[in-house]
């Protein structure tokens, strides 16, 4: 078997596998693999296809797969048989046809560029570069405009469709990801996987409910016309039209964010739901999918049947699909105008049957005649094929690739499923949304109803961060994943040793995302340079020695910009249990608003203007304005 | 019909001029004066005005700023932002997000449809009816008390009561200008128009201060006798120190202060003064340049407009308040022009553009002076 080592990153990382062996951990977990369940049986770093989305050709003989494990477009014909495959960027997210199909737009969320494929030639033919991790992407009609929705600097980018020149960027929502073109391509339906920031910070820290939006552009002028305002919505995914363009529904997650979560026995953690609109509808409806001991966990992909007559929903973390009665859920949503998200016996108003499919299943996508729907399952590397008719699937194509589960995968496919929590409602990613954060802040029983209202933090890169939790209660990850999310969160305990012990390999090995603050040299902007001083002085302005606490480069030290320890910084509210809270690391930090432990501050400037009166969080006091925004520009380098 | 009548008879009297070849010096300096004024009058806009109010949907009567986006006209008031479109007024608060009720100025960001308010307590961007607000504690803006925006590419500008500021759309980075980092002696920036070449600041106090986009180099224009009460030099530089306004079109920059206006073509200055051109007042809150010879102005007697040669008053009368229009020829003739109408009120803080049509902010209310050919 031949190890792929694809990358410096992911040599670390499998180097950082082979010394958790060395410690035991792995090893230890590895005997019990073989010997009992058979599940993780390497250790090695391979490369998975990991599909996420798929196309079908205009004609319907190529069907296009989007592997984002492989950073590649694989080409099958009506057989499901390969006949190309198409290397692209980094780790790419979406992809789309321009209006006449003669080119497929792919975007490449870490190498921040667009792989435009000349779909008669099977190859790329052009590489744009775009901007900050690009993840969804459409064409206009006219031929004139593409448009790329950029995760991170939440917009979207307006690019010239010849030269692939970027002309304008477009204000989106809070991690803008996924866009759907009306069908007559008129207008394009943008969503976003973070939620907007909240208007008001509250003196009780960061407990408005969260909202989203679908962002409405006109594809002819680019410009933005209508926000569909989604309440109480965190993170949106695929949007689906009908045919006829009066029913669009886009797949959602609900957050119960504002309670304990202490009653996941009664659904007490997120609601999986629906937002339909259109002109089938009137104003915007939200449903749920979840019934009673079961439920849709993470909504992702969604596609209405051309004869309108059945909607199917893909739930990464349930693994099933969602098959729904159209003409029964237009009339419930009718007679149940806003949201009913929460009424677990709605769902039985309209969906048919749950479809058990492959691992995180993802994007969906109809064969041209409608008589199939198909399934990536990104997880397992297969395709299921589903009989529109009888609702059933008739065919799992598997892609080709490793066929050995390692380590990471099995880690990988324990963080996305729910079938650890109690009733299989909630995931890992149900937080930490494609292994990141989730942009909200909870209330988490262990510490007492109300009480210790915490943010939630980045996983990326987190070797060498630990304790973890605000409180630094937990000295590791194997506590942090295994006992505590157990008890709190999933409210089981159905985790082997092999099962933790992979999942805890996983979360410790995801590597970092690029920073797009950083210069590409690693050299420092000259803002950002008078900012590193201030990061590190040991003086004020005064020329007053600062105390080695109270200097921004003690607590936030080293490469990851944490201490490990625990301080009082004066953030303590009363609902907090200790006013001692461990140092967050820096990294990415520019991307993880909320801050501070209660996601109090919504920026990082809110930090020093507002929650640092007395300087115990870092000397900050004597600082211009000028100067804050300098330090904060370093800060975003980190 | 007044205002028919009194066109006819001017233009009359200018063909009976040039049908009288023998007629005296003073017959035909007379004529030549008549000729001119008659010309002034037809050069200048004359406008049938309708006005908003409480009355008729406005928010509030004190209208700081108002911005022409296509069909859609949004007024900047005291009590809210509001927005004209179809025939009814919207009215955006700070219930939907919008920093402060009081709106200071407008920009809109012609590329994304996008706009910008500055009010007394932060920036606020409306974009698909969605409102973000940006403010000292939560940004990088250096003041809350925002007194003007432009926007340029992917930058905005923006004029604050501690100096001014540039929020670069793509990498979120504010950059800040102040007395640290340029040539400006007074912070309380009150104005900024940002081009492709140049962003100028009207710096209440500290003159004109002028930023190169391509070198970043500043450069500072002052009154050159540095009177606050006098004026010294005439045309040999700005006119005067606190500056409330600046506009930057065909190379030609355009400055109102509170004593006089100028009119800069990178070598020579040109001022404005009540006593020696068609302007009501000193005291100008506003400047809009429409290319290098016209420009619009906002003063606290009434509402003026330079085409180059004439001036045209639009405003109620001082006297009575009855609806006023007179016109100053290039020779100094001041004619009346017989109106029904005038803007809601002499304290005019803003105007702009829609077609022949304006609109013009005042602190009685918003005004829609309607193009109309007699």
């Amino acid at each position: 078997m031949t190890s792929l080592l694809r990358s410096q990153t992911v040599r670390v990382a499998a180097a950082g596998t082979f010394v958790l062996s060395v410690l035991g951990l792995a090893v230890c977990s590895m005997r019990k693999v073989q010997a009992a369940t058979q599940k993780a049986r390497s250790g090695e770093i391979l490369t998975y296809a990991s599909p996420v989305e798929m196309l079908y050709s205009p004609d319907g003989t190529r069907l296009f797969v989007l592997c984002q494990g492989s950073d590649e477009v694989r080409v099958l014909n009506s057989g499901f048989q390969m006949i190309r495959r198409i290397p692209v960027g980094h780790i790419p997210r979406g992809l789309a046809f321009s209006a006449d199909a003669r080119r497929l737009y792919v975007a490449n969320t870490w190498d921040d560029t667009l792989s435009v494929i000349d779909t008669r030639l099977l190859k790329v033919a052009h590489t744009w570069t775009v901007a900050a991790e690009p993840s969804g992407v459409a064409a206009d009609r006219a031929g004139k405009y593409v448009f790329v929705a950029n995760r991170i600097s939440n917009d979207v980018a307006v690019l010239d469709a010849t030269s692939g020149a970027e002309l304008k960027r477009l204000a989106a929502g809070r991690g803008a990801s996924y866009i759907t073109a009306s069908p007559d391509r008129a207008r394009l339906y943008v969503t976003h996987v973070y939620p907007n920031p909240p208007r008001e910070s509250t003196v009780e820290g960061n407990r408005a409910a969260p909202q989203a939006e679908i962002t409405v552009v006109d594809a002819a002028q680019a410009t933005v016309v209508d926000r569909i305002r989604l309440a109480d919505v965190a993170h949106g995914f695929h949007i689906a039209f009908s045919r006829d363009g009066k029913l669009g529904v886009v797949a959602q997650l609900h957050p119960k964010n504002l309670v304990p979560l202490a009653h996941l026995e009664h659904s007490g953690a997120f609601a999986d739901t629906l937002t339909l609109f259109g002109a089938d509808v009137g104003r915007t409806v939200e449903v749920p999918l979840d019934e009673l001991e079961r439920y849709a966990v993470r909504p992702f992909g969604v596609a209405i049947s051309p004869d309108k007559a059945h909607l199917y929903v893909t739930s990464e973390g349930a693994e099933f699909v969602t098959a729904i009665d159209v003409p029964r859920l237009v009339q419930y949503a009718r007679r149940h105008p806003g949201s009913t998200a929460r009424d677990l016996g709605a769902s039985a108003n309209y969906v048919v049957t749950r479809i058990a499919v492959g691992r995180d299943p993802r994007g969906v996508a109809f064969t041209p005649d409608g008589s199939r729907l198909l399934v990536a399952n990104r997880l397992d590397d297969t395709i299921s094929v589903i009989d529109t008719h009888t609702n059933r699937v008739v065919r799992t194509v598997v892609l080709e690739g490793p066929k050995v589960i390692t380590v990471l995968r099995h880690g990988e496919q324990t963080f996305y499923t729910a079938r650890y929590s109690f009733q299989g409602q909630i995931g890992c990613a149900n937080c930490h949304i494609d292994s990141t954060f989730d942009g909200l802040t909870w209330d988490l029983e262990p510490d007492g109803f109300g009480r210790d209202i915490v943010d939630n933090r980045l996983l990326e890169d987190i070797r060498g961060t630990e304790p973890f939790k605000w409180n630094g209660g937990n000295p590791n990850l194997p506590t942090e994943c295994g006992p505590r999310t157990e008890k709190y969160f999933w409210r089981s305990e159905n985790y082997d040793d092999l099962t933790l012990t992979d999942l805890v390999v996983y979360v410790r090995h995801l590597p970092l995302r690029p920073n797009r603050w950083r210069q590409a040299d690693g050299s420092l902007m000259p803002a950002q340079d008078r900012g590193k001083q201030l990061f590190n002085r040991s003086t004020d302005k005064f020329g007053i020695a600062i105390a080695e606490g109270n200097r921004c480069s003690y607590c936030h030290s080293g490469p990851k910009g944490t201490s490990q320890r625990s301080f009082d910084v004066g953030t303590g509210k009363r609902t907090d249990n200790s006013g001692l809270l461990d140092t967050p690391q820096l990294i990415n930090v520019g991307l993880t608003a909320p801050y501070l432990h209660d996601g109090s501050a919504k920026t990082l400037e809110e930090i020093w203007t507002v929650f640092n009166p007395e300087d115990k969080h870092g000397r900050t006091n004597d600082l211009t304005k000028d100067e804050l925004n300098d330090l904060i520009e370093y800060l975003r380098t980190r | 019909m007044k205002k028919l009548c009194a066109i006819a008879t001017l233009v009359a009297a200018a063909s009976l001029m040039y049908a009288a070849p023998a007629a005296k010096h003073a017959a035909v300096a007379a004529k030549a004066n008549t000729v001119s004024a008659a010309r002034g009058v037809v050069a200048v806009p004359y406008f049938r005005f309708e006005n908003f109010t409480t009355a008729n949907g406005l928010p509030d009567n004190h209208v700081f700023s108002v911005l022409v986006d296509g069909d859609r006209v949004w007024a900047g008031t005291e009590d809210g932002l509001a927005v004209y479109e179809g025939g009814r007024w919207k009215t955006y608060t700070t219930l939907d997000g919008l920093a402060h009720r009081a709106v200071l100025s407008l920009a809109l960001d012609k590329r994304t449809g996008d706009v910008w308010a500055g009010t007394m307590a932060g920036l606020s961007r409306i974009s698909g009816g969605r409102i973000d607000t940006y403010t000292q504690l939560n940004s990088g803006l250096s003041n809350d008390v925002v007194y003007g925006v432009s926007v340029e590419g992917e930058n905005v500008w923006v004029a604050t009561a501690a100096g001014a500021c540039r929020l670069d759309l793509r990498t979120a980075q504010w950059s800040l200008y102040n007395e640290r980092n340029t040539p400006m002696n007074e912070i309380w920036v009150y104005g900024v128009n940002a081009t492709p070449t140049k962003v100028y600041f009207a710096v209440w106090g500290s003159g004109l201060l002028e930023y190169d986009q391509k070198t970043g180099r500043w450069d500072k224009y002052d009154d050159p006798d540095g009177e606050t009460e006098m004026v010294l030099f005439k045309d040999q530089g700005l006119i005067h120190e606190i500056v409330t306004s600046v506009s930057y079109v065909d190379n030609i920059v355009w400055a109102a202060t509170y004593f006089g206006d100028s009119r800069y073509d990178g070598r020579y200055w040109h001022n404005f003064l009540t006593k020696d051109s068609g302007l009501p007042s000193n005291f100008t809150n506003f400047v809009k340049a429409l290319d290098a010879n016209r420009a619009w102005f906002g003063t606290d007697k009434g509402l003026a407009y330079f085409d180059g040669v004439n001036w045209a008053v639009y405003r109620p009368s001082l006297k009575d308040g009855a609806p006023e229009m007179t016109v100053r020829d290039a020779q100094g003739k001041v004619t009346s022009v017989p109106v029904t109408t005038a803007p809601a009120h002499n304290y005019v803080l803003g105007l702009d553009v829609q077609g022949d049509d304006i609109w013009v902010a005042t602190a009685k209310g918003l005004s829609h002076g309607i193009r109309e050919h007699p």
